[in-house]
């Protein structure tokens, strides 16, 4: 059996484990999967494009997360509420994450062969940029409009604010009501259809570039495909794509903490991927669907579970923690080992 | 040019600092004492920068796995307060204590490396934070028994920050410590400090040490002169971790707190942005540079706080941490993919 499909077996186990153990309800699960789905389904799926590239995973997608707060944070700014505020949030937000993922894009093609550490370090420095100009700029070098964003002191905006203007006014669309089970019908379709979007992106001629130039970047280049732009524009798309996906988070959840909302975003993003059976070298939407029931269902029961096996709620986090992390390094270890004997079956003589 | 574009982050440090002690002058910030506080966090920080050093020489790229060693470092402390170790024997116990551990870890780490050759970095960032969730759950079930250390309710689990005062918190920063108008010298522990990179020193001049550097610098050439890589490889990853270990006991002992749970966990990028500053790029890597990029980073970290909270908003000194530290590794990262492109 692969590697990747034993990961999804072992969450598969370790999930109902934790079930049986927290015995929590069957509809509270899939409530709670529902909602976790639209909000991380598309932040998950942002990754795909980088890794059909063959650059890995994108940890700067906590840039397009940053993006998609800044844009409703304007837009609380400037007071506008309803349908046209969260137009222009997104719009704002998307218009960012263009110019964010060229950069992105520009810097990870001087330094291949390191895109993940790079990435990391791109999401840190991003991050203290962006809490500097919040903290530090607004009310002193940006002139604040709505003063109750801006702490008492006058400078800096709250830690959490509230999105007040745009609760309930996309998920109660469609909004099915099954008894037990809600079922935000226009927002889980939402996120589908950009699943889908990225899905069929795979398959065209821009996807096939991208599987060829992560292959083997010197195939395609005598192909006469360029291997620079194609991986800019596949963080590009990728950055957009977590904007857009930290826009659903966001909304759904109906605040902002202003400075760590998009702090986790991509290693629970990258965790869920990798959970679903998607490897540093091929992901699809598949791996997405899977891998968010499994990985954030594990999510759901495990503090719970941690409680009832050792009277101890932290416990269970602390292992939800290291899943996440353990996964990923996982993957790592697994990956980079496979890739090696793929590429160099001669190299087997070691002392 | 190459030699000169290596250096920009160091020399764009030098003249930042420069501004900002002028900057602490003009408001009336004691600079002598702040100079003095930067050789004190030197002694504090130095030997988790030392502690790159054998990995980055043998060629295991910069140790992100810092945690491993840290992780030693915090048993080998939490035993010695369990056991009310007090003083610097009491502290000399505690480095003892941590010795196995790190062995053992260093070993698991090593045998975790070895499996991905070339990408040791990014692996050994996720193993090293995985690593410190397993030990959150250790920490809050370890039966532990002085009470100083364990929740005051319920008796169980380890308290997130441990006091280290009545034991052998700051019993090395006390030794031969000189002090005068507002500024004090700690000789005992830049003392230990620079015996710590002495010793490293000299170790790079013994047989396994050149081995090291011949692992490092061509591995092929050094296969066909003999040198077994995958062993000499693992020692020079235990050695790192080891010295990761010591390092986290002189912080802890520094400080005056030992902190568990998740407070290691970036731990590592302070250090690695400190052996970058000092002016180490893909390939050497000395004694020298360690001491120096740990002293120019911490001289920065001493200056950035005092003075962003007298003219920023607070909390801005730990952004602007953060800021400097990434942004020099993503430098470094930039620099050697540069010169990688133009190699090829």
């Amino acid at each position: 059996m692969p590697e990747n499909k034993r990961i999804c077996l072992l969450f598969s186990v370790l999930f109902l484990f934790g079930w049986q153990v927290s015995e929590m309800s069957l509809t509270f699960i899939i409530n709670e999967v529902i909602i976790r789905f639209v909000r991380d389904g598309i932040l998950a799926a942002a990754l795909i494009l980088p890794i059909l590239a063959g650059m890995g995973l994108n940890f700067a997608i906590t840039i397009g997360a940053i993006c998609a707060q800044i844009g409703f944070l304007l837009v609380l700014d400037r007071q506008i509420g309803g349908y046209s505020g969260l137009l222009l949030a997104t719009v704002t937000a998307l218009a960012l994450a263009v110019a964010a993922g060229l950069l992105i894009g520009w810097c990870l093609n001087q330094l291949r062969g390191k895109e993940m550490i790079a990435t990391m370090m791109i999401g840190f420095i991003g991050t203290a940029l962006y809490q500097l100009v919040f903290m530090a700029g607004f009310g002193t070098v940006i002139t604040p409009h709505n003063p109750e964003m801006i702490l008492s002191r006058g400078v800096g905006i709250r830690n959490l604010v509230d999105l007040a203007p745009f609760r309930n006014l996309v998920e109660s669309i469609w909004l099915i009501d099954l008894g037990p089970v809600q079922l935000p019908l226009f927002m889980i379709l939402l996120v589908l259809f950009t699943c889908a979007l990225i899905s069929y992106l795979t398959r065209t001629r821009l996807g096939r570039q991208m599987r060829i130039v992560g292959e083997d970047p010197d195939k395609a280049a005598l192909l006469g495909i360029s291997p620079d732009k194609i991986r800019l524009l596949a963080f590009l798309l990728s950055t957009v794509v977590a904007s857009f996906g930290q826009i659903i988070f966001l909304q759904n959840i109906g605040m902002i903490n202003v400075y760590t909302a998009h702090l986790n975003s991509d290693i629970f993003a990258a965790a869920a991927l990798l959970a679903g059976g998607a490897t540093l070298r091929r992901a699809g939407i598949h791996n997405v669907l899977l891998g968010i029931l499994l990985f954030h269902g594990l999510f759901i029961v495990s503090p719970q579970a941690g409680q009832k096996l050792f009277g101890n709620a932290a416990l269970g986090e602390y292992f939800r923690s290291f899943v996440a992390y353990g996964t990923i390094a996982a993957a790592l270890l697994l990956n980079i080992r496979h890739a090696e004997k793929q590429q160099q079956p001669t190299e087997k003589t070691q002392p | 040019m190459h030699h000169l574009r290596q250096h920009i982050p160091q020399c764009i440090i030098s003249l930042f600092l420069l501004l900002l002690i002028l900057l602490a002058h003009s408001v009336g910030l004691p600079v002598a004492a702040l100079l003095s506080d930067a050789l004190v966090r030197l002694g504090m920080n130095g030997v988790l920068t030392l502690a790159m050093l054998p990995m980055v020489r043998a060629g295991a790229g910069l140790n992100f796995g810092l945690p491993f060693g840290i992780i030693a470092g915090l048993l080998g402390m939490t035993l010695a307060v369990n056991f009310r170790f007090t003083g610097l024997y009491g502290f000399a116990g505690a480095l003892l204590l941590s010795l196995p551990f790190a062995m053992l870890l260093g070993w698991l780490y090593a045998r975790l490396l070895n499996r991905v050759r070339g990408r040791e970095e990014i692996a050994g960032i996720f193993a090293g934070f995985s690593l410190i969730f397993v030990m959150n759950f250790f920490w809050s079930v370890a039966p532990f028994t002085n009470p100083a250390m364990l929740w005051p309710i319920g008796g169980q689990g380890l308290r997130p920050t441990v006091n280290l005062q009545p034991y052998f918190g700051k019993s090395l920063n006390k030794l031969l410590l000189v002090t005068g108008d507002g500024w004090q010298l700690p000789l005992g522990l830049l003392a230990a400090f620079f015996l710590l990179c002495a010793v490293v020193h000299c170790f790079f001049r013994l047989r396994l040490g050149r081995a090291m550097i011949a692992v490092g610098d061509n591995e092929d050439f050094a296969r066909l002169a003999g040198v077994n890589i995958q062993r000499t490889r693992t020692v020079a990853i235990m050695l790192s971790t080891v010295l990761a270990a010591l390092g986290i006991c002189f912080y802890a002992q520094s400080y005056g707190f030992l902190e568990l749970y998740d407070a290691p966990l970036l731990l590592a990028f302070p250090a690695a942005s400190s052996l970058l500053l000092g002016g180490y790029a893909g390939a050497g890597g000395s004694v020298g540079q360690v001491v120096l990029g740990t002293l120019l980073f911490q001289t920065l970290y001493v200056f950035t706080g005092p003075l962003a909270n007298e003219l920023l908003a607070p909390q801005v000194s730990e952004i602007l941490r953060s800021l400097i530290t990434n942004s020099v590794i993503l430098y470094s990262l930039f620099y050697e993919g540069r010169r990688r492109r133009a190699g090829k």
